[in-house]
Order: C-alpha cells, then sequence, then structure tokens
C-alpha cells in the first residue's frame, strides 16, 4: 500500500505532518515523532515580536539603572555574545535536521513588512526544506479594508518568496470575504502550498481579575469541518498544494482531509493529547481502512471527494445549510 | 613595536595585567573596585587565558577577610594569587597581609585607593585606606594616571616575584580607578619580558607540599620571635632596588622610564612639592604652567612609598630646594603629622644627623588635600606654593576646603586655570535613564580611537537611586591629558533634560563663546521664553552659541523610549567638529554596532534611525540681546526649612556642596532627622491620580509605596471646612472609625512615578475596567492643587495609634509613615517592609543598619528620610559597618536592657519619692500593645515631673535612664549580602544569643547596592556578576537555619504574595521576647524587570514555590503546638514562568542556553522538594513534647 504523497514539492512517506506547536520545540520529541512514522515536521514559530521584541526587551533590562549610581555601573555581568532569540531558533533548525531525517519546515509568524523578514533566508541557509509563513492577522482596525488587508498578505508573501528558494507555505485563517478568491489570489502570487487553517488563540476573560486572558484550548475533532469544507472547495481550482490542518485526531480524519483534497495533514492537539505514538496508531487504522476499502495509494483518493468529484457538489455550499436545519426535525 | 591604543578606566587597566599574571584571583566586591574582579570574572568566563595560557581561577568569597584568607592559602600552595578590593575591605584583609609579608610571599594587590569610614562612610577616593595598612611590611607603590595603572601593576609582580615583598599597588578611587583615558596597553610580548618564569618556578617550590613537607606559620616566645621578625630585613633593604630594576627593564621594554621618586619641574627649584596618586597629574600640570612663566618650582612624584628609599628620595630633589611641602591624601587625626610628611622628614632629619644631606636643611610643611575625592586643582597646587613662598608657611594645612574652624586650610584663587589651549572641555548633564553616561564613553573611544587626540572622561554620579542625575566631564586635545579635576571651564555644555534648568546653575562653568545645547520640547522659536532669567542672562553674557533638539521626539519616532543618547552624542560632534561630520557619523553607528549588535540587529537600526533624524532636528537658538524671561530658577528648598537645611543641606542638594565651610559640618557625625521632605524633587513624569468613587478602602497603595508618597488617613469631617478646592474625601466604611471621613493623597513632588500602586489597586471600575480608582496621570499639570491638597493632608491629625486595627494591612497604613522620600530606585521593594517597620514600632525603634542600598537610601547626604511624629519621636538609625551589623544592633539591645535594669533598680530605691502605684505601674506594665506603651510613656512623663529640679545623684541618674522604662523595638536591617554572606557568622552568634532583637533581611538575591554581584542567597539559575553562567548552586536556607535553633522566632515573607502575613510577622517577631529574623523578599532592579509590577513578581515568587511563606513561632512549641506555620500554598505553578519574566534568569538562555535548561529544571525539583521538607516539618507534632510521631 502506498500512503506516500507530495507536498510543497517534498516527498513524503505519508500524508501526517506534524504540525507547528510545541512538541517540536523538543529534540528528542521530533526523533519520536520520525520513529512513529510523521512523515514532516513543521517547527514551533519564530514570531515576528519575538525578534522585534526580545532584543528591545533585554537591551532594555540590561541597561535599567545602570550608569546612574557611582557603585552600581551595571547590574548584569556583560556576556560578550548573546544568543538571540532568533539564532537559537536557527541553530536549532540545523540540529533539528541533524537529529531527523523526515522533512524540516520552519515556521515564521508575523504579519508587517520589515527585518523579521529577512530571518526567511536564515531558515533557508539553515538547513529548513521548506517555510510555512504563518499570517497571524486580527484586523481590529475598523479604517481597514478586506482588500488591503489581503494586500499585506500577498506583499509578506512575496517578500518572503523573494528572500528564499525553498518552497513557502501560507498558513491562513478562515476570515475573508471570499476564501476561494484570496486563496487563488495567494497561490498565484507563488504560495507553494496552503495550510487550511489556522487556529487563533481567542481571549477569554477571568471573573475574579477582571482581567483578559490568553487561553489556549487544543482543538476538538469537530473543528475539522471547516477547513475540510475550504480544502474540498479549492481542490483543483488554486495551483498550491493544501494540506489540512484543525481538528484531525483520527485516522478516518486524515482520509477525510485527504479525499477533500489535501496533499497532506497536520496534526499537533492529538500529538499533545495522547502523544507521539497517536502517529502511528493514526497511519496504522489508515491503512487498514484503506485495506478494508480496496485502496491502493493514498494519491488514488487525494481530491475524490472534493467539491469538483464528490456526487453532491452543492453539499458544500449554502445548500448544505437547509439540508442540516431539516435533519433536525 | 606600535602598541593598541585603548580607551579604559584604571580599573580595568589594573585586571587586564593581573589577569594576565596570576593564576587564582579571589575576591569580593567593595566599591570602587568591584569592576577589577568582575573583569576578571568575565575573563575568565569567556576562557581569556594568562601568560601561561590557562585560564585564571577567579573566586567570590563571603568577605574581604575571607578573600585574603583564601589569597594566602593559594600563595601558601604556589599558585600566582591576587586579589583587588579597597577601603574597609583592604582593613578586612590587615590580618592575612600581616602574615603574606611575614612569609615573604610575593603577591600583588591592586587597590582603588578609598576613604574609610570614620565620622561617616564615603565610597570615594583618598589613601587612608592604603595608610592604614603601613604596618603590614608590604610594599606600597602608587599610580597617579590610568596608564600608570597598567605600567606599574606589570612593574609591581615584577618587583613582588624577585624581592619577595608582597606589593600594595593603588590607585585614586574614582578618580583613576573610573576615569576613561585613552591609554597605550601593553602587550602580552611586554608582559613575557617582564615576568621571568624562573621566579615563578622559584615561587612554587617555596610552597607547601606533602612531598617535601614543612611548616609555616609557627607560634614563637619571647626567646626567637623579636630576632626571626628582624630576619627580613635584607629583603626589605634590597627592594627598593629590585623595583627601581624592574622600572628600568620595564622602560627598556616599553620605553616609559618610571623611578622610585620621580621629579618634574625646575631643575633649580626652591619649592618642591612632594606627592603622589592621581593628584601629582594636577600638580605636574600646574608645575608645568608655573615653570614655563619662570617659577623656580618643582614636583616630586612618589612612586614607591614603602619601603621608603631616603637615598632615592635625596637622589631625586634638586639641590638647590629651601622648602618643601609635603601633601598627604590622608588625615591622622592626632599624630604630629600625616604619614608621608613624617617619612620625609625622618629621611632628612636622619641625613642631617649624619652630616650627608647635600643642601641646608628646607622648611617642611605637611599638608592635606583630596579626602574623598575632594577637588584637587591647579589652583590649589599653586596655593601650596604660595604657602612655601611665605615668610612662615602654614604647616598640617589643609586645601582645598575653607577652614573657618581651625582655619588651617590655604586660600586659593578658583579662577588659576592651566589647561592649555587645544582642549576642548565638555559637560554633559544627564539623567541616569537616558544614556547619557554610556554614550559619552563611546565618545571617548571613538575620539581616542579615530583621531590623534587624547581623550578623558570622567562621571559625577547622583547619590539617589530614583531620577538620578549624573555630569559627564570630558577632555579631548592633542596631548596627554593630566587634568585630573573636573571641567571647571566648559567650551561645550549639554543638557540633556530640560527640567535641569530649573535646578542646576549649569552655565556657570561655561567659558566665553561656548555652545550650550539643550534637549528641549520647545523649537528655536519658542525655547527662549521658557529658559529661566538667569539662564538668559548668563547666555548673553557670556556670548554663548545655543542649539536646541528635541531629542525625545526623535527618539521616540526611532523607536527608543525616551533613550536620548545617540541622538545627543549624534548633536555634539555635529557641532563640536571633532571629527569631519561624515566620519563622526560612521564613526557613532560603528560604536552602536559595537554596543548593541550583540543584542540584536532591531536596537542597532533603531539607533541608526536615530542618528539619521538627529540633524535635521538640531537648530541653532538666534539669541536676543536682552534677557525676556520673567521668571528664574525656583528656592531649592522652602522658605519654611528649618535653617540648617536651608543654609546647609540646600547648598548640597544644589550641587554646591564644596562651597560649604567646616564649621557647617557636625563634628561628630550626627545629622537631624526628617530632612527629605524639603527635598521636592519633582522627578515622576505622572503621579496617580484617586477616584475616590470606586476606592474599596483597602490601603494597599499606601502600603506598596516605596516613597511613602501615597498614603491614607482617616479624620472627622468637620476638618474638611478649610480643605483645598480639589481636595477629595469620602466617607469611611468600616466600623471602627463609623461617620468619619477617608483620603488617599499623593505627594506630587516626592512620588517617583514608579506605578507600584496603580498596579496593586484592585478598585476597579465597573463600566469600565481599566480605570482603577488610582490611574496614572501626568505630573506638571496636577503639581500646585496636589501640593496644597498633600499640605492640608499632612497637617490633619495623625490617628490615634490606640484605636487602629494594626494586626491589618488597612491599619497599618493609618500609622504615620516615619520614612518617607528616600532615594531608593523608583519602584524599591525593599522600602515598603522599612516603611512599614517605622509605622508599627518607629516611635520606639532603634534601627542598626547593615552597610548596603538601605544604609545609602536611608543614610546618604543630602537628605534623611528617616522622620519623626508630631510628637518628635522617631527611629534613631545608625550604620555601623557592613559586616558587623548585628553585632552592632545587640549593642543596642545590650544597652536597652543594661539601663532597663538600672532604672528599674533606681525606681526601687526612689519609690518613697514617686509613690508606690507610680513605681509599681512602672515596673509591672507589659507594654503588650499601643495602650500599654501609651500608659508606661505616661508614667514617665510623671517620673520626670516628680524628678524635675532634683540634685541628688539617684535622681539625676534615673532621670538620665528612665527613657529606657519604655519597650524599645531594637531592629537589625541589612541586605542579603550582610545577612547571607560577610555578616552571617555575626549574625548567627546574635541570633544564638536569645535577646531581644529584631533582624530584617531586605533580601534581593543579589548584592544589590555595589551591582548585582552573586550572593549566598542568589537562587539556582539566576546570573548575578560571579554567576555569569547562572547561580549553579541552590540559595542558602536562612530562614531554616534559624528555625533550627529553636529559639528564634523567623518569618519568610513577599509582601506582594501576602500582605497580611506580613504584617502579622513583623508584629509577631517585635513582640517575641527573644531573636528575631524576618526574610522579606524585595524585588530589585537588579533582577531586571519593569518595577511597576514588582509585587506581581513577589507573589509569582511564591507561588512557583522559589520563595515560601512561613511563620516559626516559638511560643507555640512552648504551647505544645507545632511553631512552624506554613502560609503559602504548595507550589503550582512552574518555576520557568515566573523566572523567564526576570532578565536575571532569562538572560541565561541568551548567554547560555543549555545551562539555562538544566538549570531551569534544576530550581523546579528544588522548589518543591524544599516545599516538603517544609509541609513535613508543619506537621510534626509537638503534642506531649516527648515524641513527634503520635496524634
Amino acid at each position: 500500500m502506498d500512503l506516500s504523497t507530495t507536498y510543497l514539492g517534498l516527498k513524503l512517506k505519508n500524508p501526517l505532518v506534524a504540525g507547528a506547536g510545541p512538541l517540536s520545540r523538543d529534540l528528542d520529541t521530533l526523533r519520536h515523532m520520525e520513529d512513529a512514522g510523521i512523515s514532516a515536521a513543521v517547527l514551533d514559530s519564530l514570531f515576528e515580536e519575538q525578534i522585534r521584541h526580545d532584543e528591545g526587551e533585554l537591551d532594555h533590562y540590561l541597561t535599567q539603572g545602570t550608569e546612574s549610581f557611582a557603585e552600581a555601573l551595571s547590574y548584569f555581568p556583560r556576556p560578550s555574545e548573546f544568543t538571540k532569540g532568533p539564532e537559537e531558533y536557527l541553530e536549532y533548525i540545523a540540529k533539528a535536521k541533524a537529529k531527523v531525517s523526515i522533512p524540516v519546515i520552519a515556521s515564521l509568524n508575523g504579519v508587517s513588512a520589515g527585518g523579521w523578514m529577512e530571518y526567511a533566508r536564515k531558515m533557508q541557509e539553515a538547513g529548513a526544506d521548506a517555510i510555512e509563513l504563518n499570517i497571524y492577522y486580527v484586523p481590529a482596525n475598523p479604517a481597514l479594508s478586506g482588500g488591503e488587508i489581503e494586500q499585506m498578505y500577498v506583499d509578506a508573501l512575496k517578500a518572503v518568496k523573494a528572500a528564499v528558494t525553498i518552497p513557502v507555505a501560507l498558513k491562513l485563517s478562515p476570515f475573508f470575504s471570499n476564501m476561494a478568491f484570496t486563496a487563488r489570489q495567494l497561490s498565484n502570487a507563488g504560495a507553494d502550498g496552503l495550510v487550511l487553517f489556522n487556529r487563533f488563540y481567542q481571549p477569554d476573560i477571568d471573573l475574579d481579575t477582571l482581567e483578559v486572558v490568553p487561553n489556549l484550548v487544543l482543538s476538538s475533532p469537530s473543528e475539522m469541518r471547516l477547513p475540510l469544507r475550504w480544502i474540498a472547495i479549492l481542490y483543483g481550482q488554486v495551483a498550491a498544494d493544501i494540506a489540512g490542518s484543525s481538528g484531525v485526531h483520527r485516522a478516518e480524519d486524515v482520509i477525510k482531509t485527504v479525499m477533500a483534497g489535501a496533499s497532506c495533514v497536520q496534526v499537533c492537539s492529538a500529538l499533545i493529547v495522547h502523544g507521539v505514538k497517536r502517529g502511528t496508531e493514526m497511519l496504522k487504522g489508515m491503512e487498514s481502512w484503506m485495506a478494508e476499502h480496496d485502496y491502493e495509494s493514498v494519491t488514488q483518493m487525494k481530491g475524490s471527494m472534493s467539491q469538483r468529484n464528490c456526487p453532491e457538489p452543492a453539499a458544500f455550499e449554502r445548500a448544505n445549510y437547509m439540508k442540516v436545519l431539516q435533519s433536525y426535525k | 613595536m606600535t602598541r593598541r591604543k585603548v580607551t579604559i578606566d584604571g580599573n580595568e587597566a589594573a585586571a587586564y595585567v593581573a589577569h594576565k599574571v596570576n593564576e587564582v584571583c579571589a575576591i569580593y566586591p567593595i566599591t570602587p573596585s568591584s569592576n577589577m574582579g568582575e573583569w576578571a570574572d568575565q575573563w575568565s568566563s569567556e576562557g581569556k587565558t594568562n601568560l601561561w595560557g590557562s585560564v585564571p581561577s577567579v573566586v567570590e568569597l563571603q568577605s574581604e577577610g575571607g578573600a585574603s584568607g583564601a589569597v594566602h592559602g593559594a600563595l601558601q600552595t604556589g599558585a600566582l594569587t591576587t586579589t583587588f578590593t579597597a577601603s574597609q575591605g583592604l582593613l578586612l584583609m590587615i590580618p592575612n597581609m600581616f602574615k603574606i609579608a611575614g612569609e615573604l610571599t610575593s603577591t600583588v594587590f591592586h587597590v582603588s585607593a578609598r576613604t574609610v569610614a570614620a565620622h561617616a562612610l564615603s565610597i570615594f577616593g583618598d589613601h587612608s585606606d592604603v595608610m592604614a595598612v603601613r604596618s603590614t611590611g608590604w610594599s606600597l607603590l602608587s599610580s597617579a594616571s590610568v596608564q600608570e595603572v597598567m605600567d606599574m601593576a606589570l612593574i609591581a609582580q615584577a618587583a613582588t616575584l624577585e624581592g619577595r615583598i608582597p606589593v600594595l599597588h593603588f590607585f585614586d578611587g574614582f578618580r583613576s580607578s573610573h576615569e576613561v583615558q585613552k591609554i597605550e596597553q601593553l602587550t602580552e610580548e611586554d608582559m613575557r619580558a617582564m615576568i621571568n618564569d624562573e621566579l615563578v618556578r622559584a615561587h612554587r617550590a617555596r610552597a607547601l607540599s606533602p612531598n617535601r613537607p614543612v611548616l609555616r606559620g609557627s607560634a614563637q616566645n619571647p626567646d626567637v620571635y623579636f630576632q626571626a621578625r628582624e630576619r627580613c630585613n635584607p629583603y626589605y633593604t634590597a627592594f627598593p632596588a629590585i623595583m627601581q630594576k624592574a622600572m628600568d627593564a620595564f622602560a627598556k621594554v616599553v620605553g616609559r622610564q618610571y623611578r622610585l621618586f620621580d621629579y618634574v619641574g625646575a631643575p633649580d627649584a626652591d619649592r618642591v612639592i612632594v606627592m603622589m596618586g592621581s593628584g601629582a597629574e594636577t600638580a605636574h600640570e600646574a608645575v608645568e604652567y608655573l615653570t614655563a612663566r619662570g617659577e623656580k618650582v618643582g614636583l616630586l612624584k612618589v612612586r614607591l612609598f614603602r619601603p621608603f628609599s631616603a637615598d632615592a628620595f635625596l637622589e631625586a630633589l634638586p639641590k638647590t630646594v629651601k622648602s618643601l611641602a609635603v601633601l598627604d591624601r590622608t588625615k591622622e587625626a592626632g599624630a604630629a603629622g600625616e604619614p608621608m610628611y613624617q617619612d620625609v622628614l625622618t629621611a632628612l632629619g636622619e641625613r642631617l644627623n649624619l652630616g650627608t644631606l647635600p643642601f641646608a636643611f628646607p622648611k617642611v610643611v605637611g599638608g592635606r588635600y583630596g579626602l574623598s575625592s575632594k577637588e584637587f586643582t591647579p589652583a590649589m597646587v599653586k596655593a601650596v606654593f604660595d604657602n612655601l613662598a611665605a615668610p612662615a608657611p602654614k604647616n598640617h594645612f589643609s586645601v582645598g576646603i575653607e577652614d573657618d574652624v581651625t582655619h588651617l586650610s590655604l586660600a586659593y584663587d578658583p579662577h588659576f586655570i592651566t589647561e592649555g589651549e587645544g582642549v576642548i572641555r565638555c559637560h554633559f548633564y544627564g539623567l541616569g535613564s537616558d544614556g547619557t553616561v554610556g554614550a559619552n564613553k563611546n565618545s571617548i573611544k571613538i575620539i581616542g580611537e579615530e583621531t590623534e587626540n587624547y581623550a578623558q572622561g570622567y562621571f559625577v554620579y547622583d547619590s539617589k537611586k530614583a531620577g538620578s542625575i549624573t555630569v559627564s566631564h570630558l577632555r579631548f586635545g592633542p596631548r596627554p591629558i593630566r587634568s585630573t579635576y573636573l571641567v571647571s571651564s566648559a567650551n561645550f555644555v549639554a543638557c540633556h533634560a530640560f527640567v535641569f534648568l530649573e535646578k542646576f546653575d549649569m552655565l556657570r562653568a561655561a567659558a566665553q563663546g561656548s555652545v550650550f545645547l539643550l534637549n528641549s520640547p520647545y523649537g528655536p522659536a519658542e525655547v527662549w521664553d521658557k529658559i529661566p532669567r538667569s539662564v538668559q542672562e548668563q547666555i548673553i553674557d557670556k556670548k554663548i552659541k545655543f542649539y536646541v533638539i528635541d531629542g525625545y521626539k526623535v527618539a521616540k519616532d526611532a523607536g527608543m523610549g525616551g533613550r536620548v543618547n545617540t541622538i545627543m552624542q549624534t548633536c555634539f560632534f555635529a557641532i563640536s567638529g571633532v571629527l569631519p561630520k561624515d566620519d563622526a557619523i560612521a564613526a557613532i553607528k560603528k560604536a552602536i554596532k559595537k554596543t548593541y549588535g550583540a543584542k540584536g540587529e532591531e536596537i542597532v537600526k533603531k539607533n541608526f534611525e536615530a542618528v539619521d533624524q538627529t540633524l535635521a532636528n538640531l537648530f541653532e537658538v538666534a539669541v536676543p540681546a536682552a534677557a525676556t524671561s520673567s521668571f528664574d530658577k525656583p528656592p531649592v528648598v522652602s522658605a519654611q526649612a528649618p535653617d540648617y537645611v536651608r543654609n546647609v543641606l540646600a547648598k548640597i542638594i544644589a550641587n554646591e556642596g564644596d562651597d560649604l565651610p567646616v564649621s557647617s559640618m557636625p563634628a561628630d557625625g550626627t545629622f537631624p532627622t526628617a530632612t527629605a521632605q524639603w527635598e521636592k524633587r519633582n522627578i515622576a513624569l505622572e503621579i496617580p491620580v484617586w477616584d475616590e468613587k470606586i476606592c474599596i478602602q483597602c490601603g494597599k497603595c499606601a502600603l506598596v509605596c516605596p516613597h511613602a508618597a501615597i498614603r491614607i488617613k482617616v479624620y472627622g469631617g468637620a476638618l474638611l471646612k478649610d480643605a483645598p478646592p480639589t481636595y477629595k474625601s469620602m466617607d469611611y466604611k468600616g466600623q471602627e472609625f463609623k461617620g468619619m471621613k477617608y483620603t488617599v493623597q499623593v505627594a506630587p513632588e516626592d512620588c517617583t512615578g514608579c506605578g507600584e500602586c496603580v498596579f496593586i489597586c484592585p478598585a476597579k471600575d465597573k463600566s469600565n475596567v481599566k480605570h482603577k480608582s488610582l490611574d496614572m496621570a501626568d505630573q506638571l499639570p496636577l503639581r500646585e492643587p496636589e501640593r496644597a491638597n498633600y499640605t492640608f493632608f499632612l497637617a490633619l491629625p495623625e490617628v490615634d495609634r490606640t484605636a487602629v486595627k494594626i494586626d491589618t494591612v488597612k491599619g497599618s497604613q493609618f500609622l504615620q509613615p516615619l520614612f518617607e522620600y528616600s532615594g531608593a530606585c523608583a519602584g524599591c521593594g525593599e522600602t515598603p517592609y522599612i516603611k512599614l517597620l517605622t509605622q508599627l514600632f518607629g516611635d520606639r525603634a532603634i534601627i542598626a543598619n547593615a552597610t548596603g542600598c538601605s544604609s545609602i537610601y536611608g543614610g546618604n547626604l543630602p537628605t534623611t528620610p528617616y522622620a519623626v511624629n508630631p510628637e518628635g519621636r522617631g527611629p534613631a538609625w545608625s550604620n555601623s559597618l557592613f559586616e558587623d551589623n548585628a553585632e552592632f544592633g545587640y549593642g543596642f539591645r545590650l544597652t536597652v536592657d543594661k539601663q532597663n535594669e538600672y532604672a528599674r533598680e533606681l525606681l526601687k530605691k526612689l519609690t518613697g519619692r514617686m509613690g508606690e502605684e507610680l513605681v509599681k505601674g512602672l515596673l509591672e506594665e507589659p507594654q503588650k500593645d499601643e495602650l500599654g506603651i501609651a500608659r508606661q510613656r505616661s508614667r514617665l512623663f510623671s517620673l520626670k515631673q516628680v524628678l524635675a529640679g532634683a540634685k541628688d545623684a539617684d535622681a539625676l541618674n534615673l532621670l538620665s535612664v528612665a527613657d529606657a522604662l519604655v519597650k524599645k523595638s531594637v531592629w537589625i536591617v541589612g541586605g542579603d549580602g550582610w545577612a547571607y554572606d560577610i555578616g552571617y557568622g555575626g549574625l548567627d552568634h546574635v541570633l544564638a544569643s536569645g535577646r531581644n532583637v529584631n533582624v530584617l533581611v531586605l533580601d534581593t538575591e543579589v548584592y544589590s547596592n555595589t551591582g548585582g554581584q552573586c550572593s549566598k542567597s542568589t537562587p539556582t539559575g539566576a546570573v548575578a556578576k560571579f554567576a555569569a553562567g547562572g547561580k549553579s548552586l541552590p540559595k542558602k536556607d536562612l530562614g531554616l537555619l534559624a528555625v533550627t535553633y529553636g529559639n528564634i522566632y523567623v518569618a519568610r515573607v513577599a509582601m506582594g504574595a501576602n500582605d497580611n502575613q506580613t504584617v502579622k510577622a513583623f508584629l509577631e517577631a517585635e513582640a517575641y521576647d527573644g531573636p528575631s529574623l524576618i526574610i522579606a523578599y524585595s524585588h530589585c532592579i537588579a533582577h531586571g524587570f519593569n518595577m511597576t509590577e514588582g509585587m506581581q513578581h513577589q507573589k509569582e515568587a511564591v507561588e512557583c514555590g522559589a520563595w515560601p511563606l512561613f511563620r516559626y513561632n516559638p511560643e507555640m512549641a512552648l504551647a505544645g503546638k507545632n511553631p512552624l506555620k506554613l502560609d503559602s500554598k504548595a507550589p503550582k505553578m512552574i518555576f520557568s514562568d515566573y523566572a523567564m519574566k526576570e532578565t536575571r534568569f532569562k538572560m541565561l538562555t541568551k548567554s547560555h542556553p543549555e545551562a539555562a535548561k538544566r538549570l531551569m529544571d534544576a530550581a523546579q525539583k528544588e522548589n518543591l522538594q524544599r516545599w516538603q521538607v517544609y509541609e513535613q516539618l508543619a506537621a510534626i507534632n509537638y503534642g506531649d513534647g516527648q515524641d513527634g510521631h503520635h496524634e
């Protein structure tokens, strides 16, 4: 049985890719993921803010109160070299490449044009097989039109593409007026892949302290429906490869996502909750399902249930709405 | 050979050589020598090697006593070993120094000579420490400049290896240790050429070794000790020649020739000054100036003071000398004369006796100058020569001050200036926080390294840690700069903060036709009318070219916040023309890259942008022909201030303390307290504003305020009739003062703007949660109205102490703080505890304060934060030393107890006169609470009335000790450097004494005052100086150590985590009739985070288990209960989640990522384990006092 697939021009032994998340922060875990059968790993993101603020913060607090008082002209030793956040990340890419043989995809998370984008090139130099550009943007400015926001995405993508020769995937949120239009626009602008979708950390309110608190909730299987729909719609309509992300927890989820048209799926929460071994279980589950249903390869099933190929194309659109409502009767 | 030109300070110069020619450095931080140890530590941690290719081992000890012991041991076992110290630190080394010299051990100690504390502590420079070790038998070698520091460090090492006499190489604290100069750096080859490896191996061969065992350090009896002591004489006789030989060898290798005594001046001089240290550079400059004008004067610079070579001395003196002035930078009260004066007289007298004096016996006078870095200028040198020219020269004179008490001072003409033409002299007034000094250090490097010019920088810092002001004194010129005094005639004056115009007379030193650069929010068209009239007049009179730039705007636009350093630096280069503009900008950028490159590209970029934007924003101001402003600098202190404050302290505040005469100073170092209230510093840009509508009256704002600048009061509503218009109040909500009014009031001019009160305020607006009962707002528009409000507030009656629920946070905050407006950092984590102490017990407290931050913000002139209540009572405070504070406070208790006992004896004796009831009351009052104390005070009042006018001894004696009948609260306060390290032995002994003393340890987990060196309190994983790779061992558990005694009250508190527990712990500790120890978590600027959030960090330190809260009350054990009560919950937060918010931990992830990971894990485990141990201890059953295992 052939589980292999191609994503961003990379030949993957199966469609199960580890998504960006805390697990890839540790080299040993990365190795365990490879052992568990995971076919590629997206590293934890390097954040624009991390690049900008870490430096500023370190400088600020190392100099705070210095050169003011005769007895304490400084408060810290002066190491002549600091590992800057980005450098640490770049070193990590190199270490990861040495540790595992599966492709390593570096992730760059940011939104505005600026010096931080140069790190894409450095990621390539450090050995990354591809870059996943995660444009995490919450448009809170009511004066900004959808078109302008989409242009920001295009600009950011182009800037990164111009800096590297390795493939670049774009991780998107679902919040566009016309997802299909945006996806095609980005694909045309050079995106080698689209990762659908990014999960925003939605803030919460702490009623005891009356503070807005960040709240990280792991994905649940029901969340895969949203990407599933859009993968199915976009399949065949954009040149870029598509990766499914959000809510993939079981073998069936992988199969569904591939059938909708994804080249691969990214798993993260499932591995955090159930451990890395979950990858092996999912792959085994896939194989037995495929054997049971006489599928020979992943290629064979890819896109088989996309909007283009499925028996009931309207199900992915508005018509489905009525059907769902009626099903409760 | 071409040697690198480097621009460094004296400490770095000494450390550079010391690190190269030693194998072991055992050190302990003390200003101004700490940096030498820090350099050595840094170089070793970076793997830099010594001459023999090995990385020297640098270790920190618990005190200088300890460091000298370790040095002695390392030397005795054959390692080339050194240490760096000063002042009291050197004094602590004396016992070992006697031994090291007695055993003829080759070593060099590098000492940045500093004042020894007498009537007061001083961190500044003079030779009183060096002179205090004269009898140890060490060679004393003096350097006068930064170049000499580097040279002599090497010469000393060569000489000690050959001559076996240990050498104390010293240079003036701050003036040489911190002065930045362009010098020629010695190369490794130079050092190789000077250090004879055979002598190094001979040193090793003398070492203790079991393979060739010997005994050294015997005890000797009257029969032989004396002979043995005399046995070393040949070594001392030979040593001056050996030192000269090393100097000659150095001259061959490097080219600079030194002699034991170096003479400069007229070859046929009749008047000669003899002196050593940095002052000799100034004298050299003055002598050159005077001889060029035909004066027959000269200067004899002393290099090798001990062993004193009379031959070399006489050899160096011109034979034409008629009179000599020997200048000592020390005072030996009661001596026949200062040390060098006596040595010179002895040398001359002996030769006279022998008949070999090559000239007639000259007039010899001795004088003192420069104590505690007092300015020593060419004008003073001239005054000394003028004195020598007088028919009856003044002897035992002082110069540089006005002695209007004993009239020993020489008058001098301050307008006598000898600085040559072509020297650019600059003043830069900066805020500590704006990076001025750092930028100036860069400018010196740029000019020193990019041009042929010589460059010098000296920096005058503030004695306040919040809102501190720095004055940089820079000189650049084509010839070496010998001016070891402040710039007194500046041709460039830069003011980096507009508000300074109202505070200092900064154009006082501006020369005719000089340049004045002002960082101003007002543009060239409008600035003129915004500056005080006297400044306008100076600009016009002195024909000053006036430039402005809105540096804050440029900085803000470039994303650099308030750091205007590179902007003002660019202006300086643009205006001064020291370098062609483009070269200057390129050089500035290169320096920026070097300074910030290690920290990241973004910072470099921001700075570049600031530089690029600067010139477009720099404008020359067209100076009108006449002054127009109708306002001028406000008076330094209020006219209501007491005479002493107005006449003396105000001068010091205004930077004019040098003008004060001797008579204005107390004879014994005693100062009035409660003077900080007169120093209105107005340093906050924003201050808190109270919204009474949503206040919940918790009192937390007042509790956490480090400066007592926000207070609460409860009072009768009728008093409000005279309130100023914007004064706010609300009904009091509690039962205890029902019907009264409540106010939270800010002291607008004393607040430092740290925002801790706003951060802690829990009262939020229900409809707009970001609005709290306290919000920050611009200070300027609030200053006038809030000043009136605060004055009104202060005049309201203080609360009745007997009516307050003192054991609650709010109750404690109704009590008047008797510690206010100190010079501590904005957001200081220590001072809220001290303030609480003074609120609870200040009216009967005596405080012994270990040297450190708390002694500096508590006791540094000009003003004193310890205050008095309306009855005139308040804390009495003193600082003895760093190491002996527990013992010092213990002495307080001994007196209080003894006098109490004696008073009781006398009371019993005098019962007949005073009445049984009064005596019984005085003897039996338990004074357990405020009411009891009030009753006792009232009885004391009666006692004094009864005995008033009595003439008999018993009555007079009773009157003199009767105050001891009112319970005194003895407090021993200090930081962790004292309690965990240098003072631990004494602390342990005093705690074990069983006496009723209260110890408050303000634990910042690092030596804060000397700039963040590691202490035994530093926790695992924290970066500190001397622990650059992260502290690898756990923090010492001082609390648990004290608990093991069983009879000591111990509390570990963190106000930000549990303020209620803090208040209770203070009360219990004080009430406990025995020793008490409170260890208080004190967040600190040395932790590296936003101080506004200090209390949150305290909370998280507790939540992650790094700082478990507990109280151990021995009285509970007496009652059969477990005395240990845990006041915090089991750790629930991961240690690194807390730690990564503080630079002290986080920077390790950047500098040593792998160590950071390992140490974070280790710390996490430690915290959990410690908690488990505590939990088990707290669960032990004390039930029947026999067995801990039964229920």
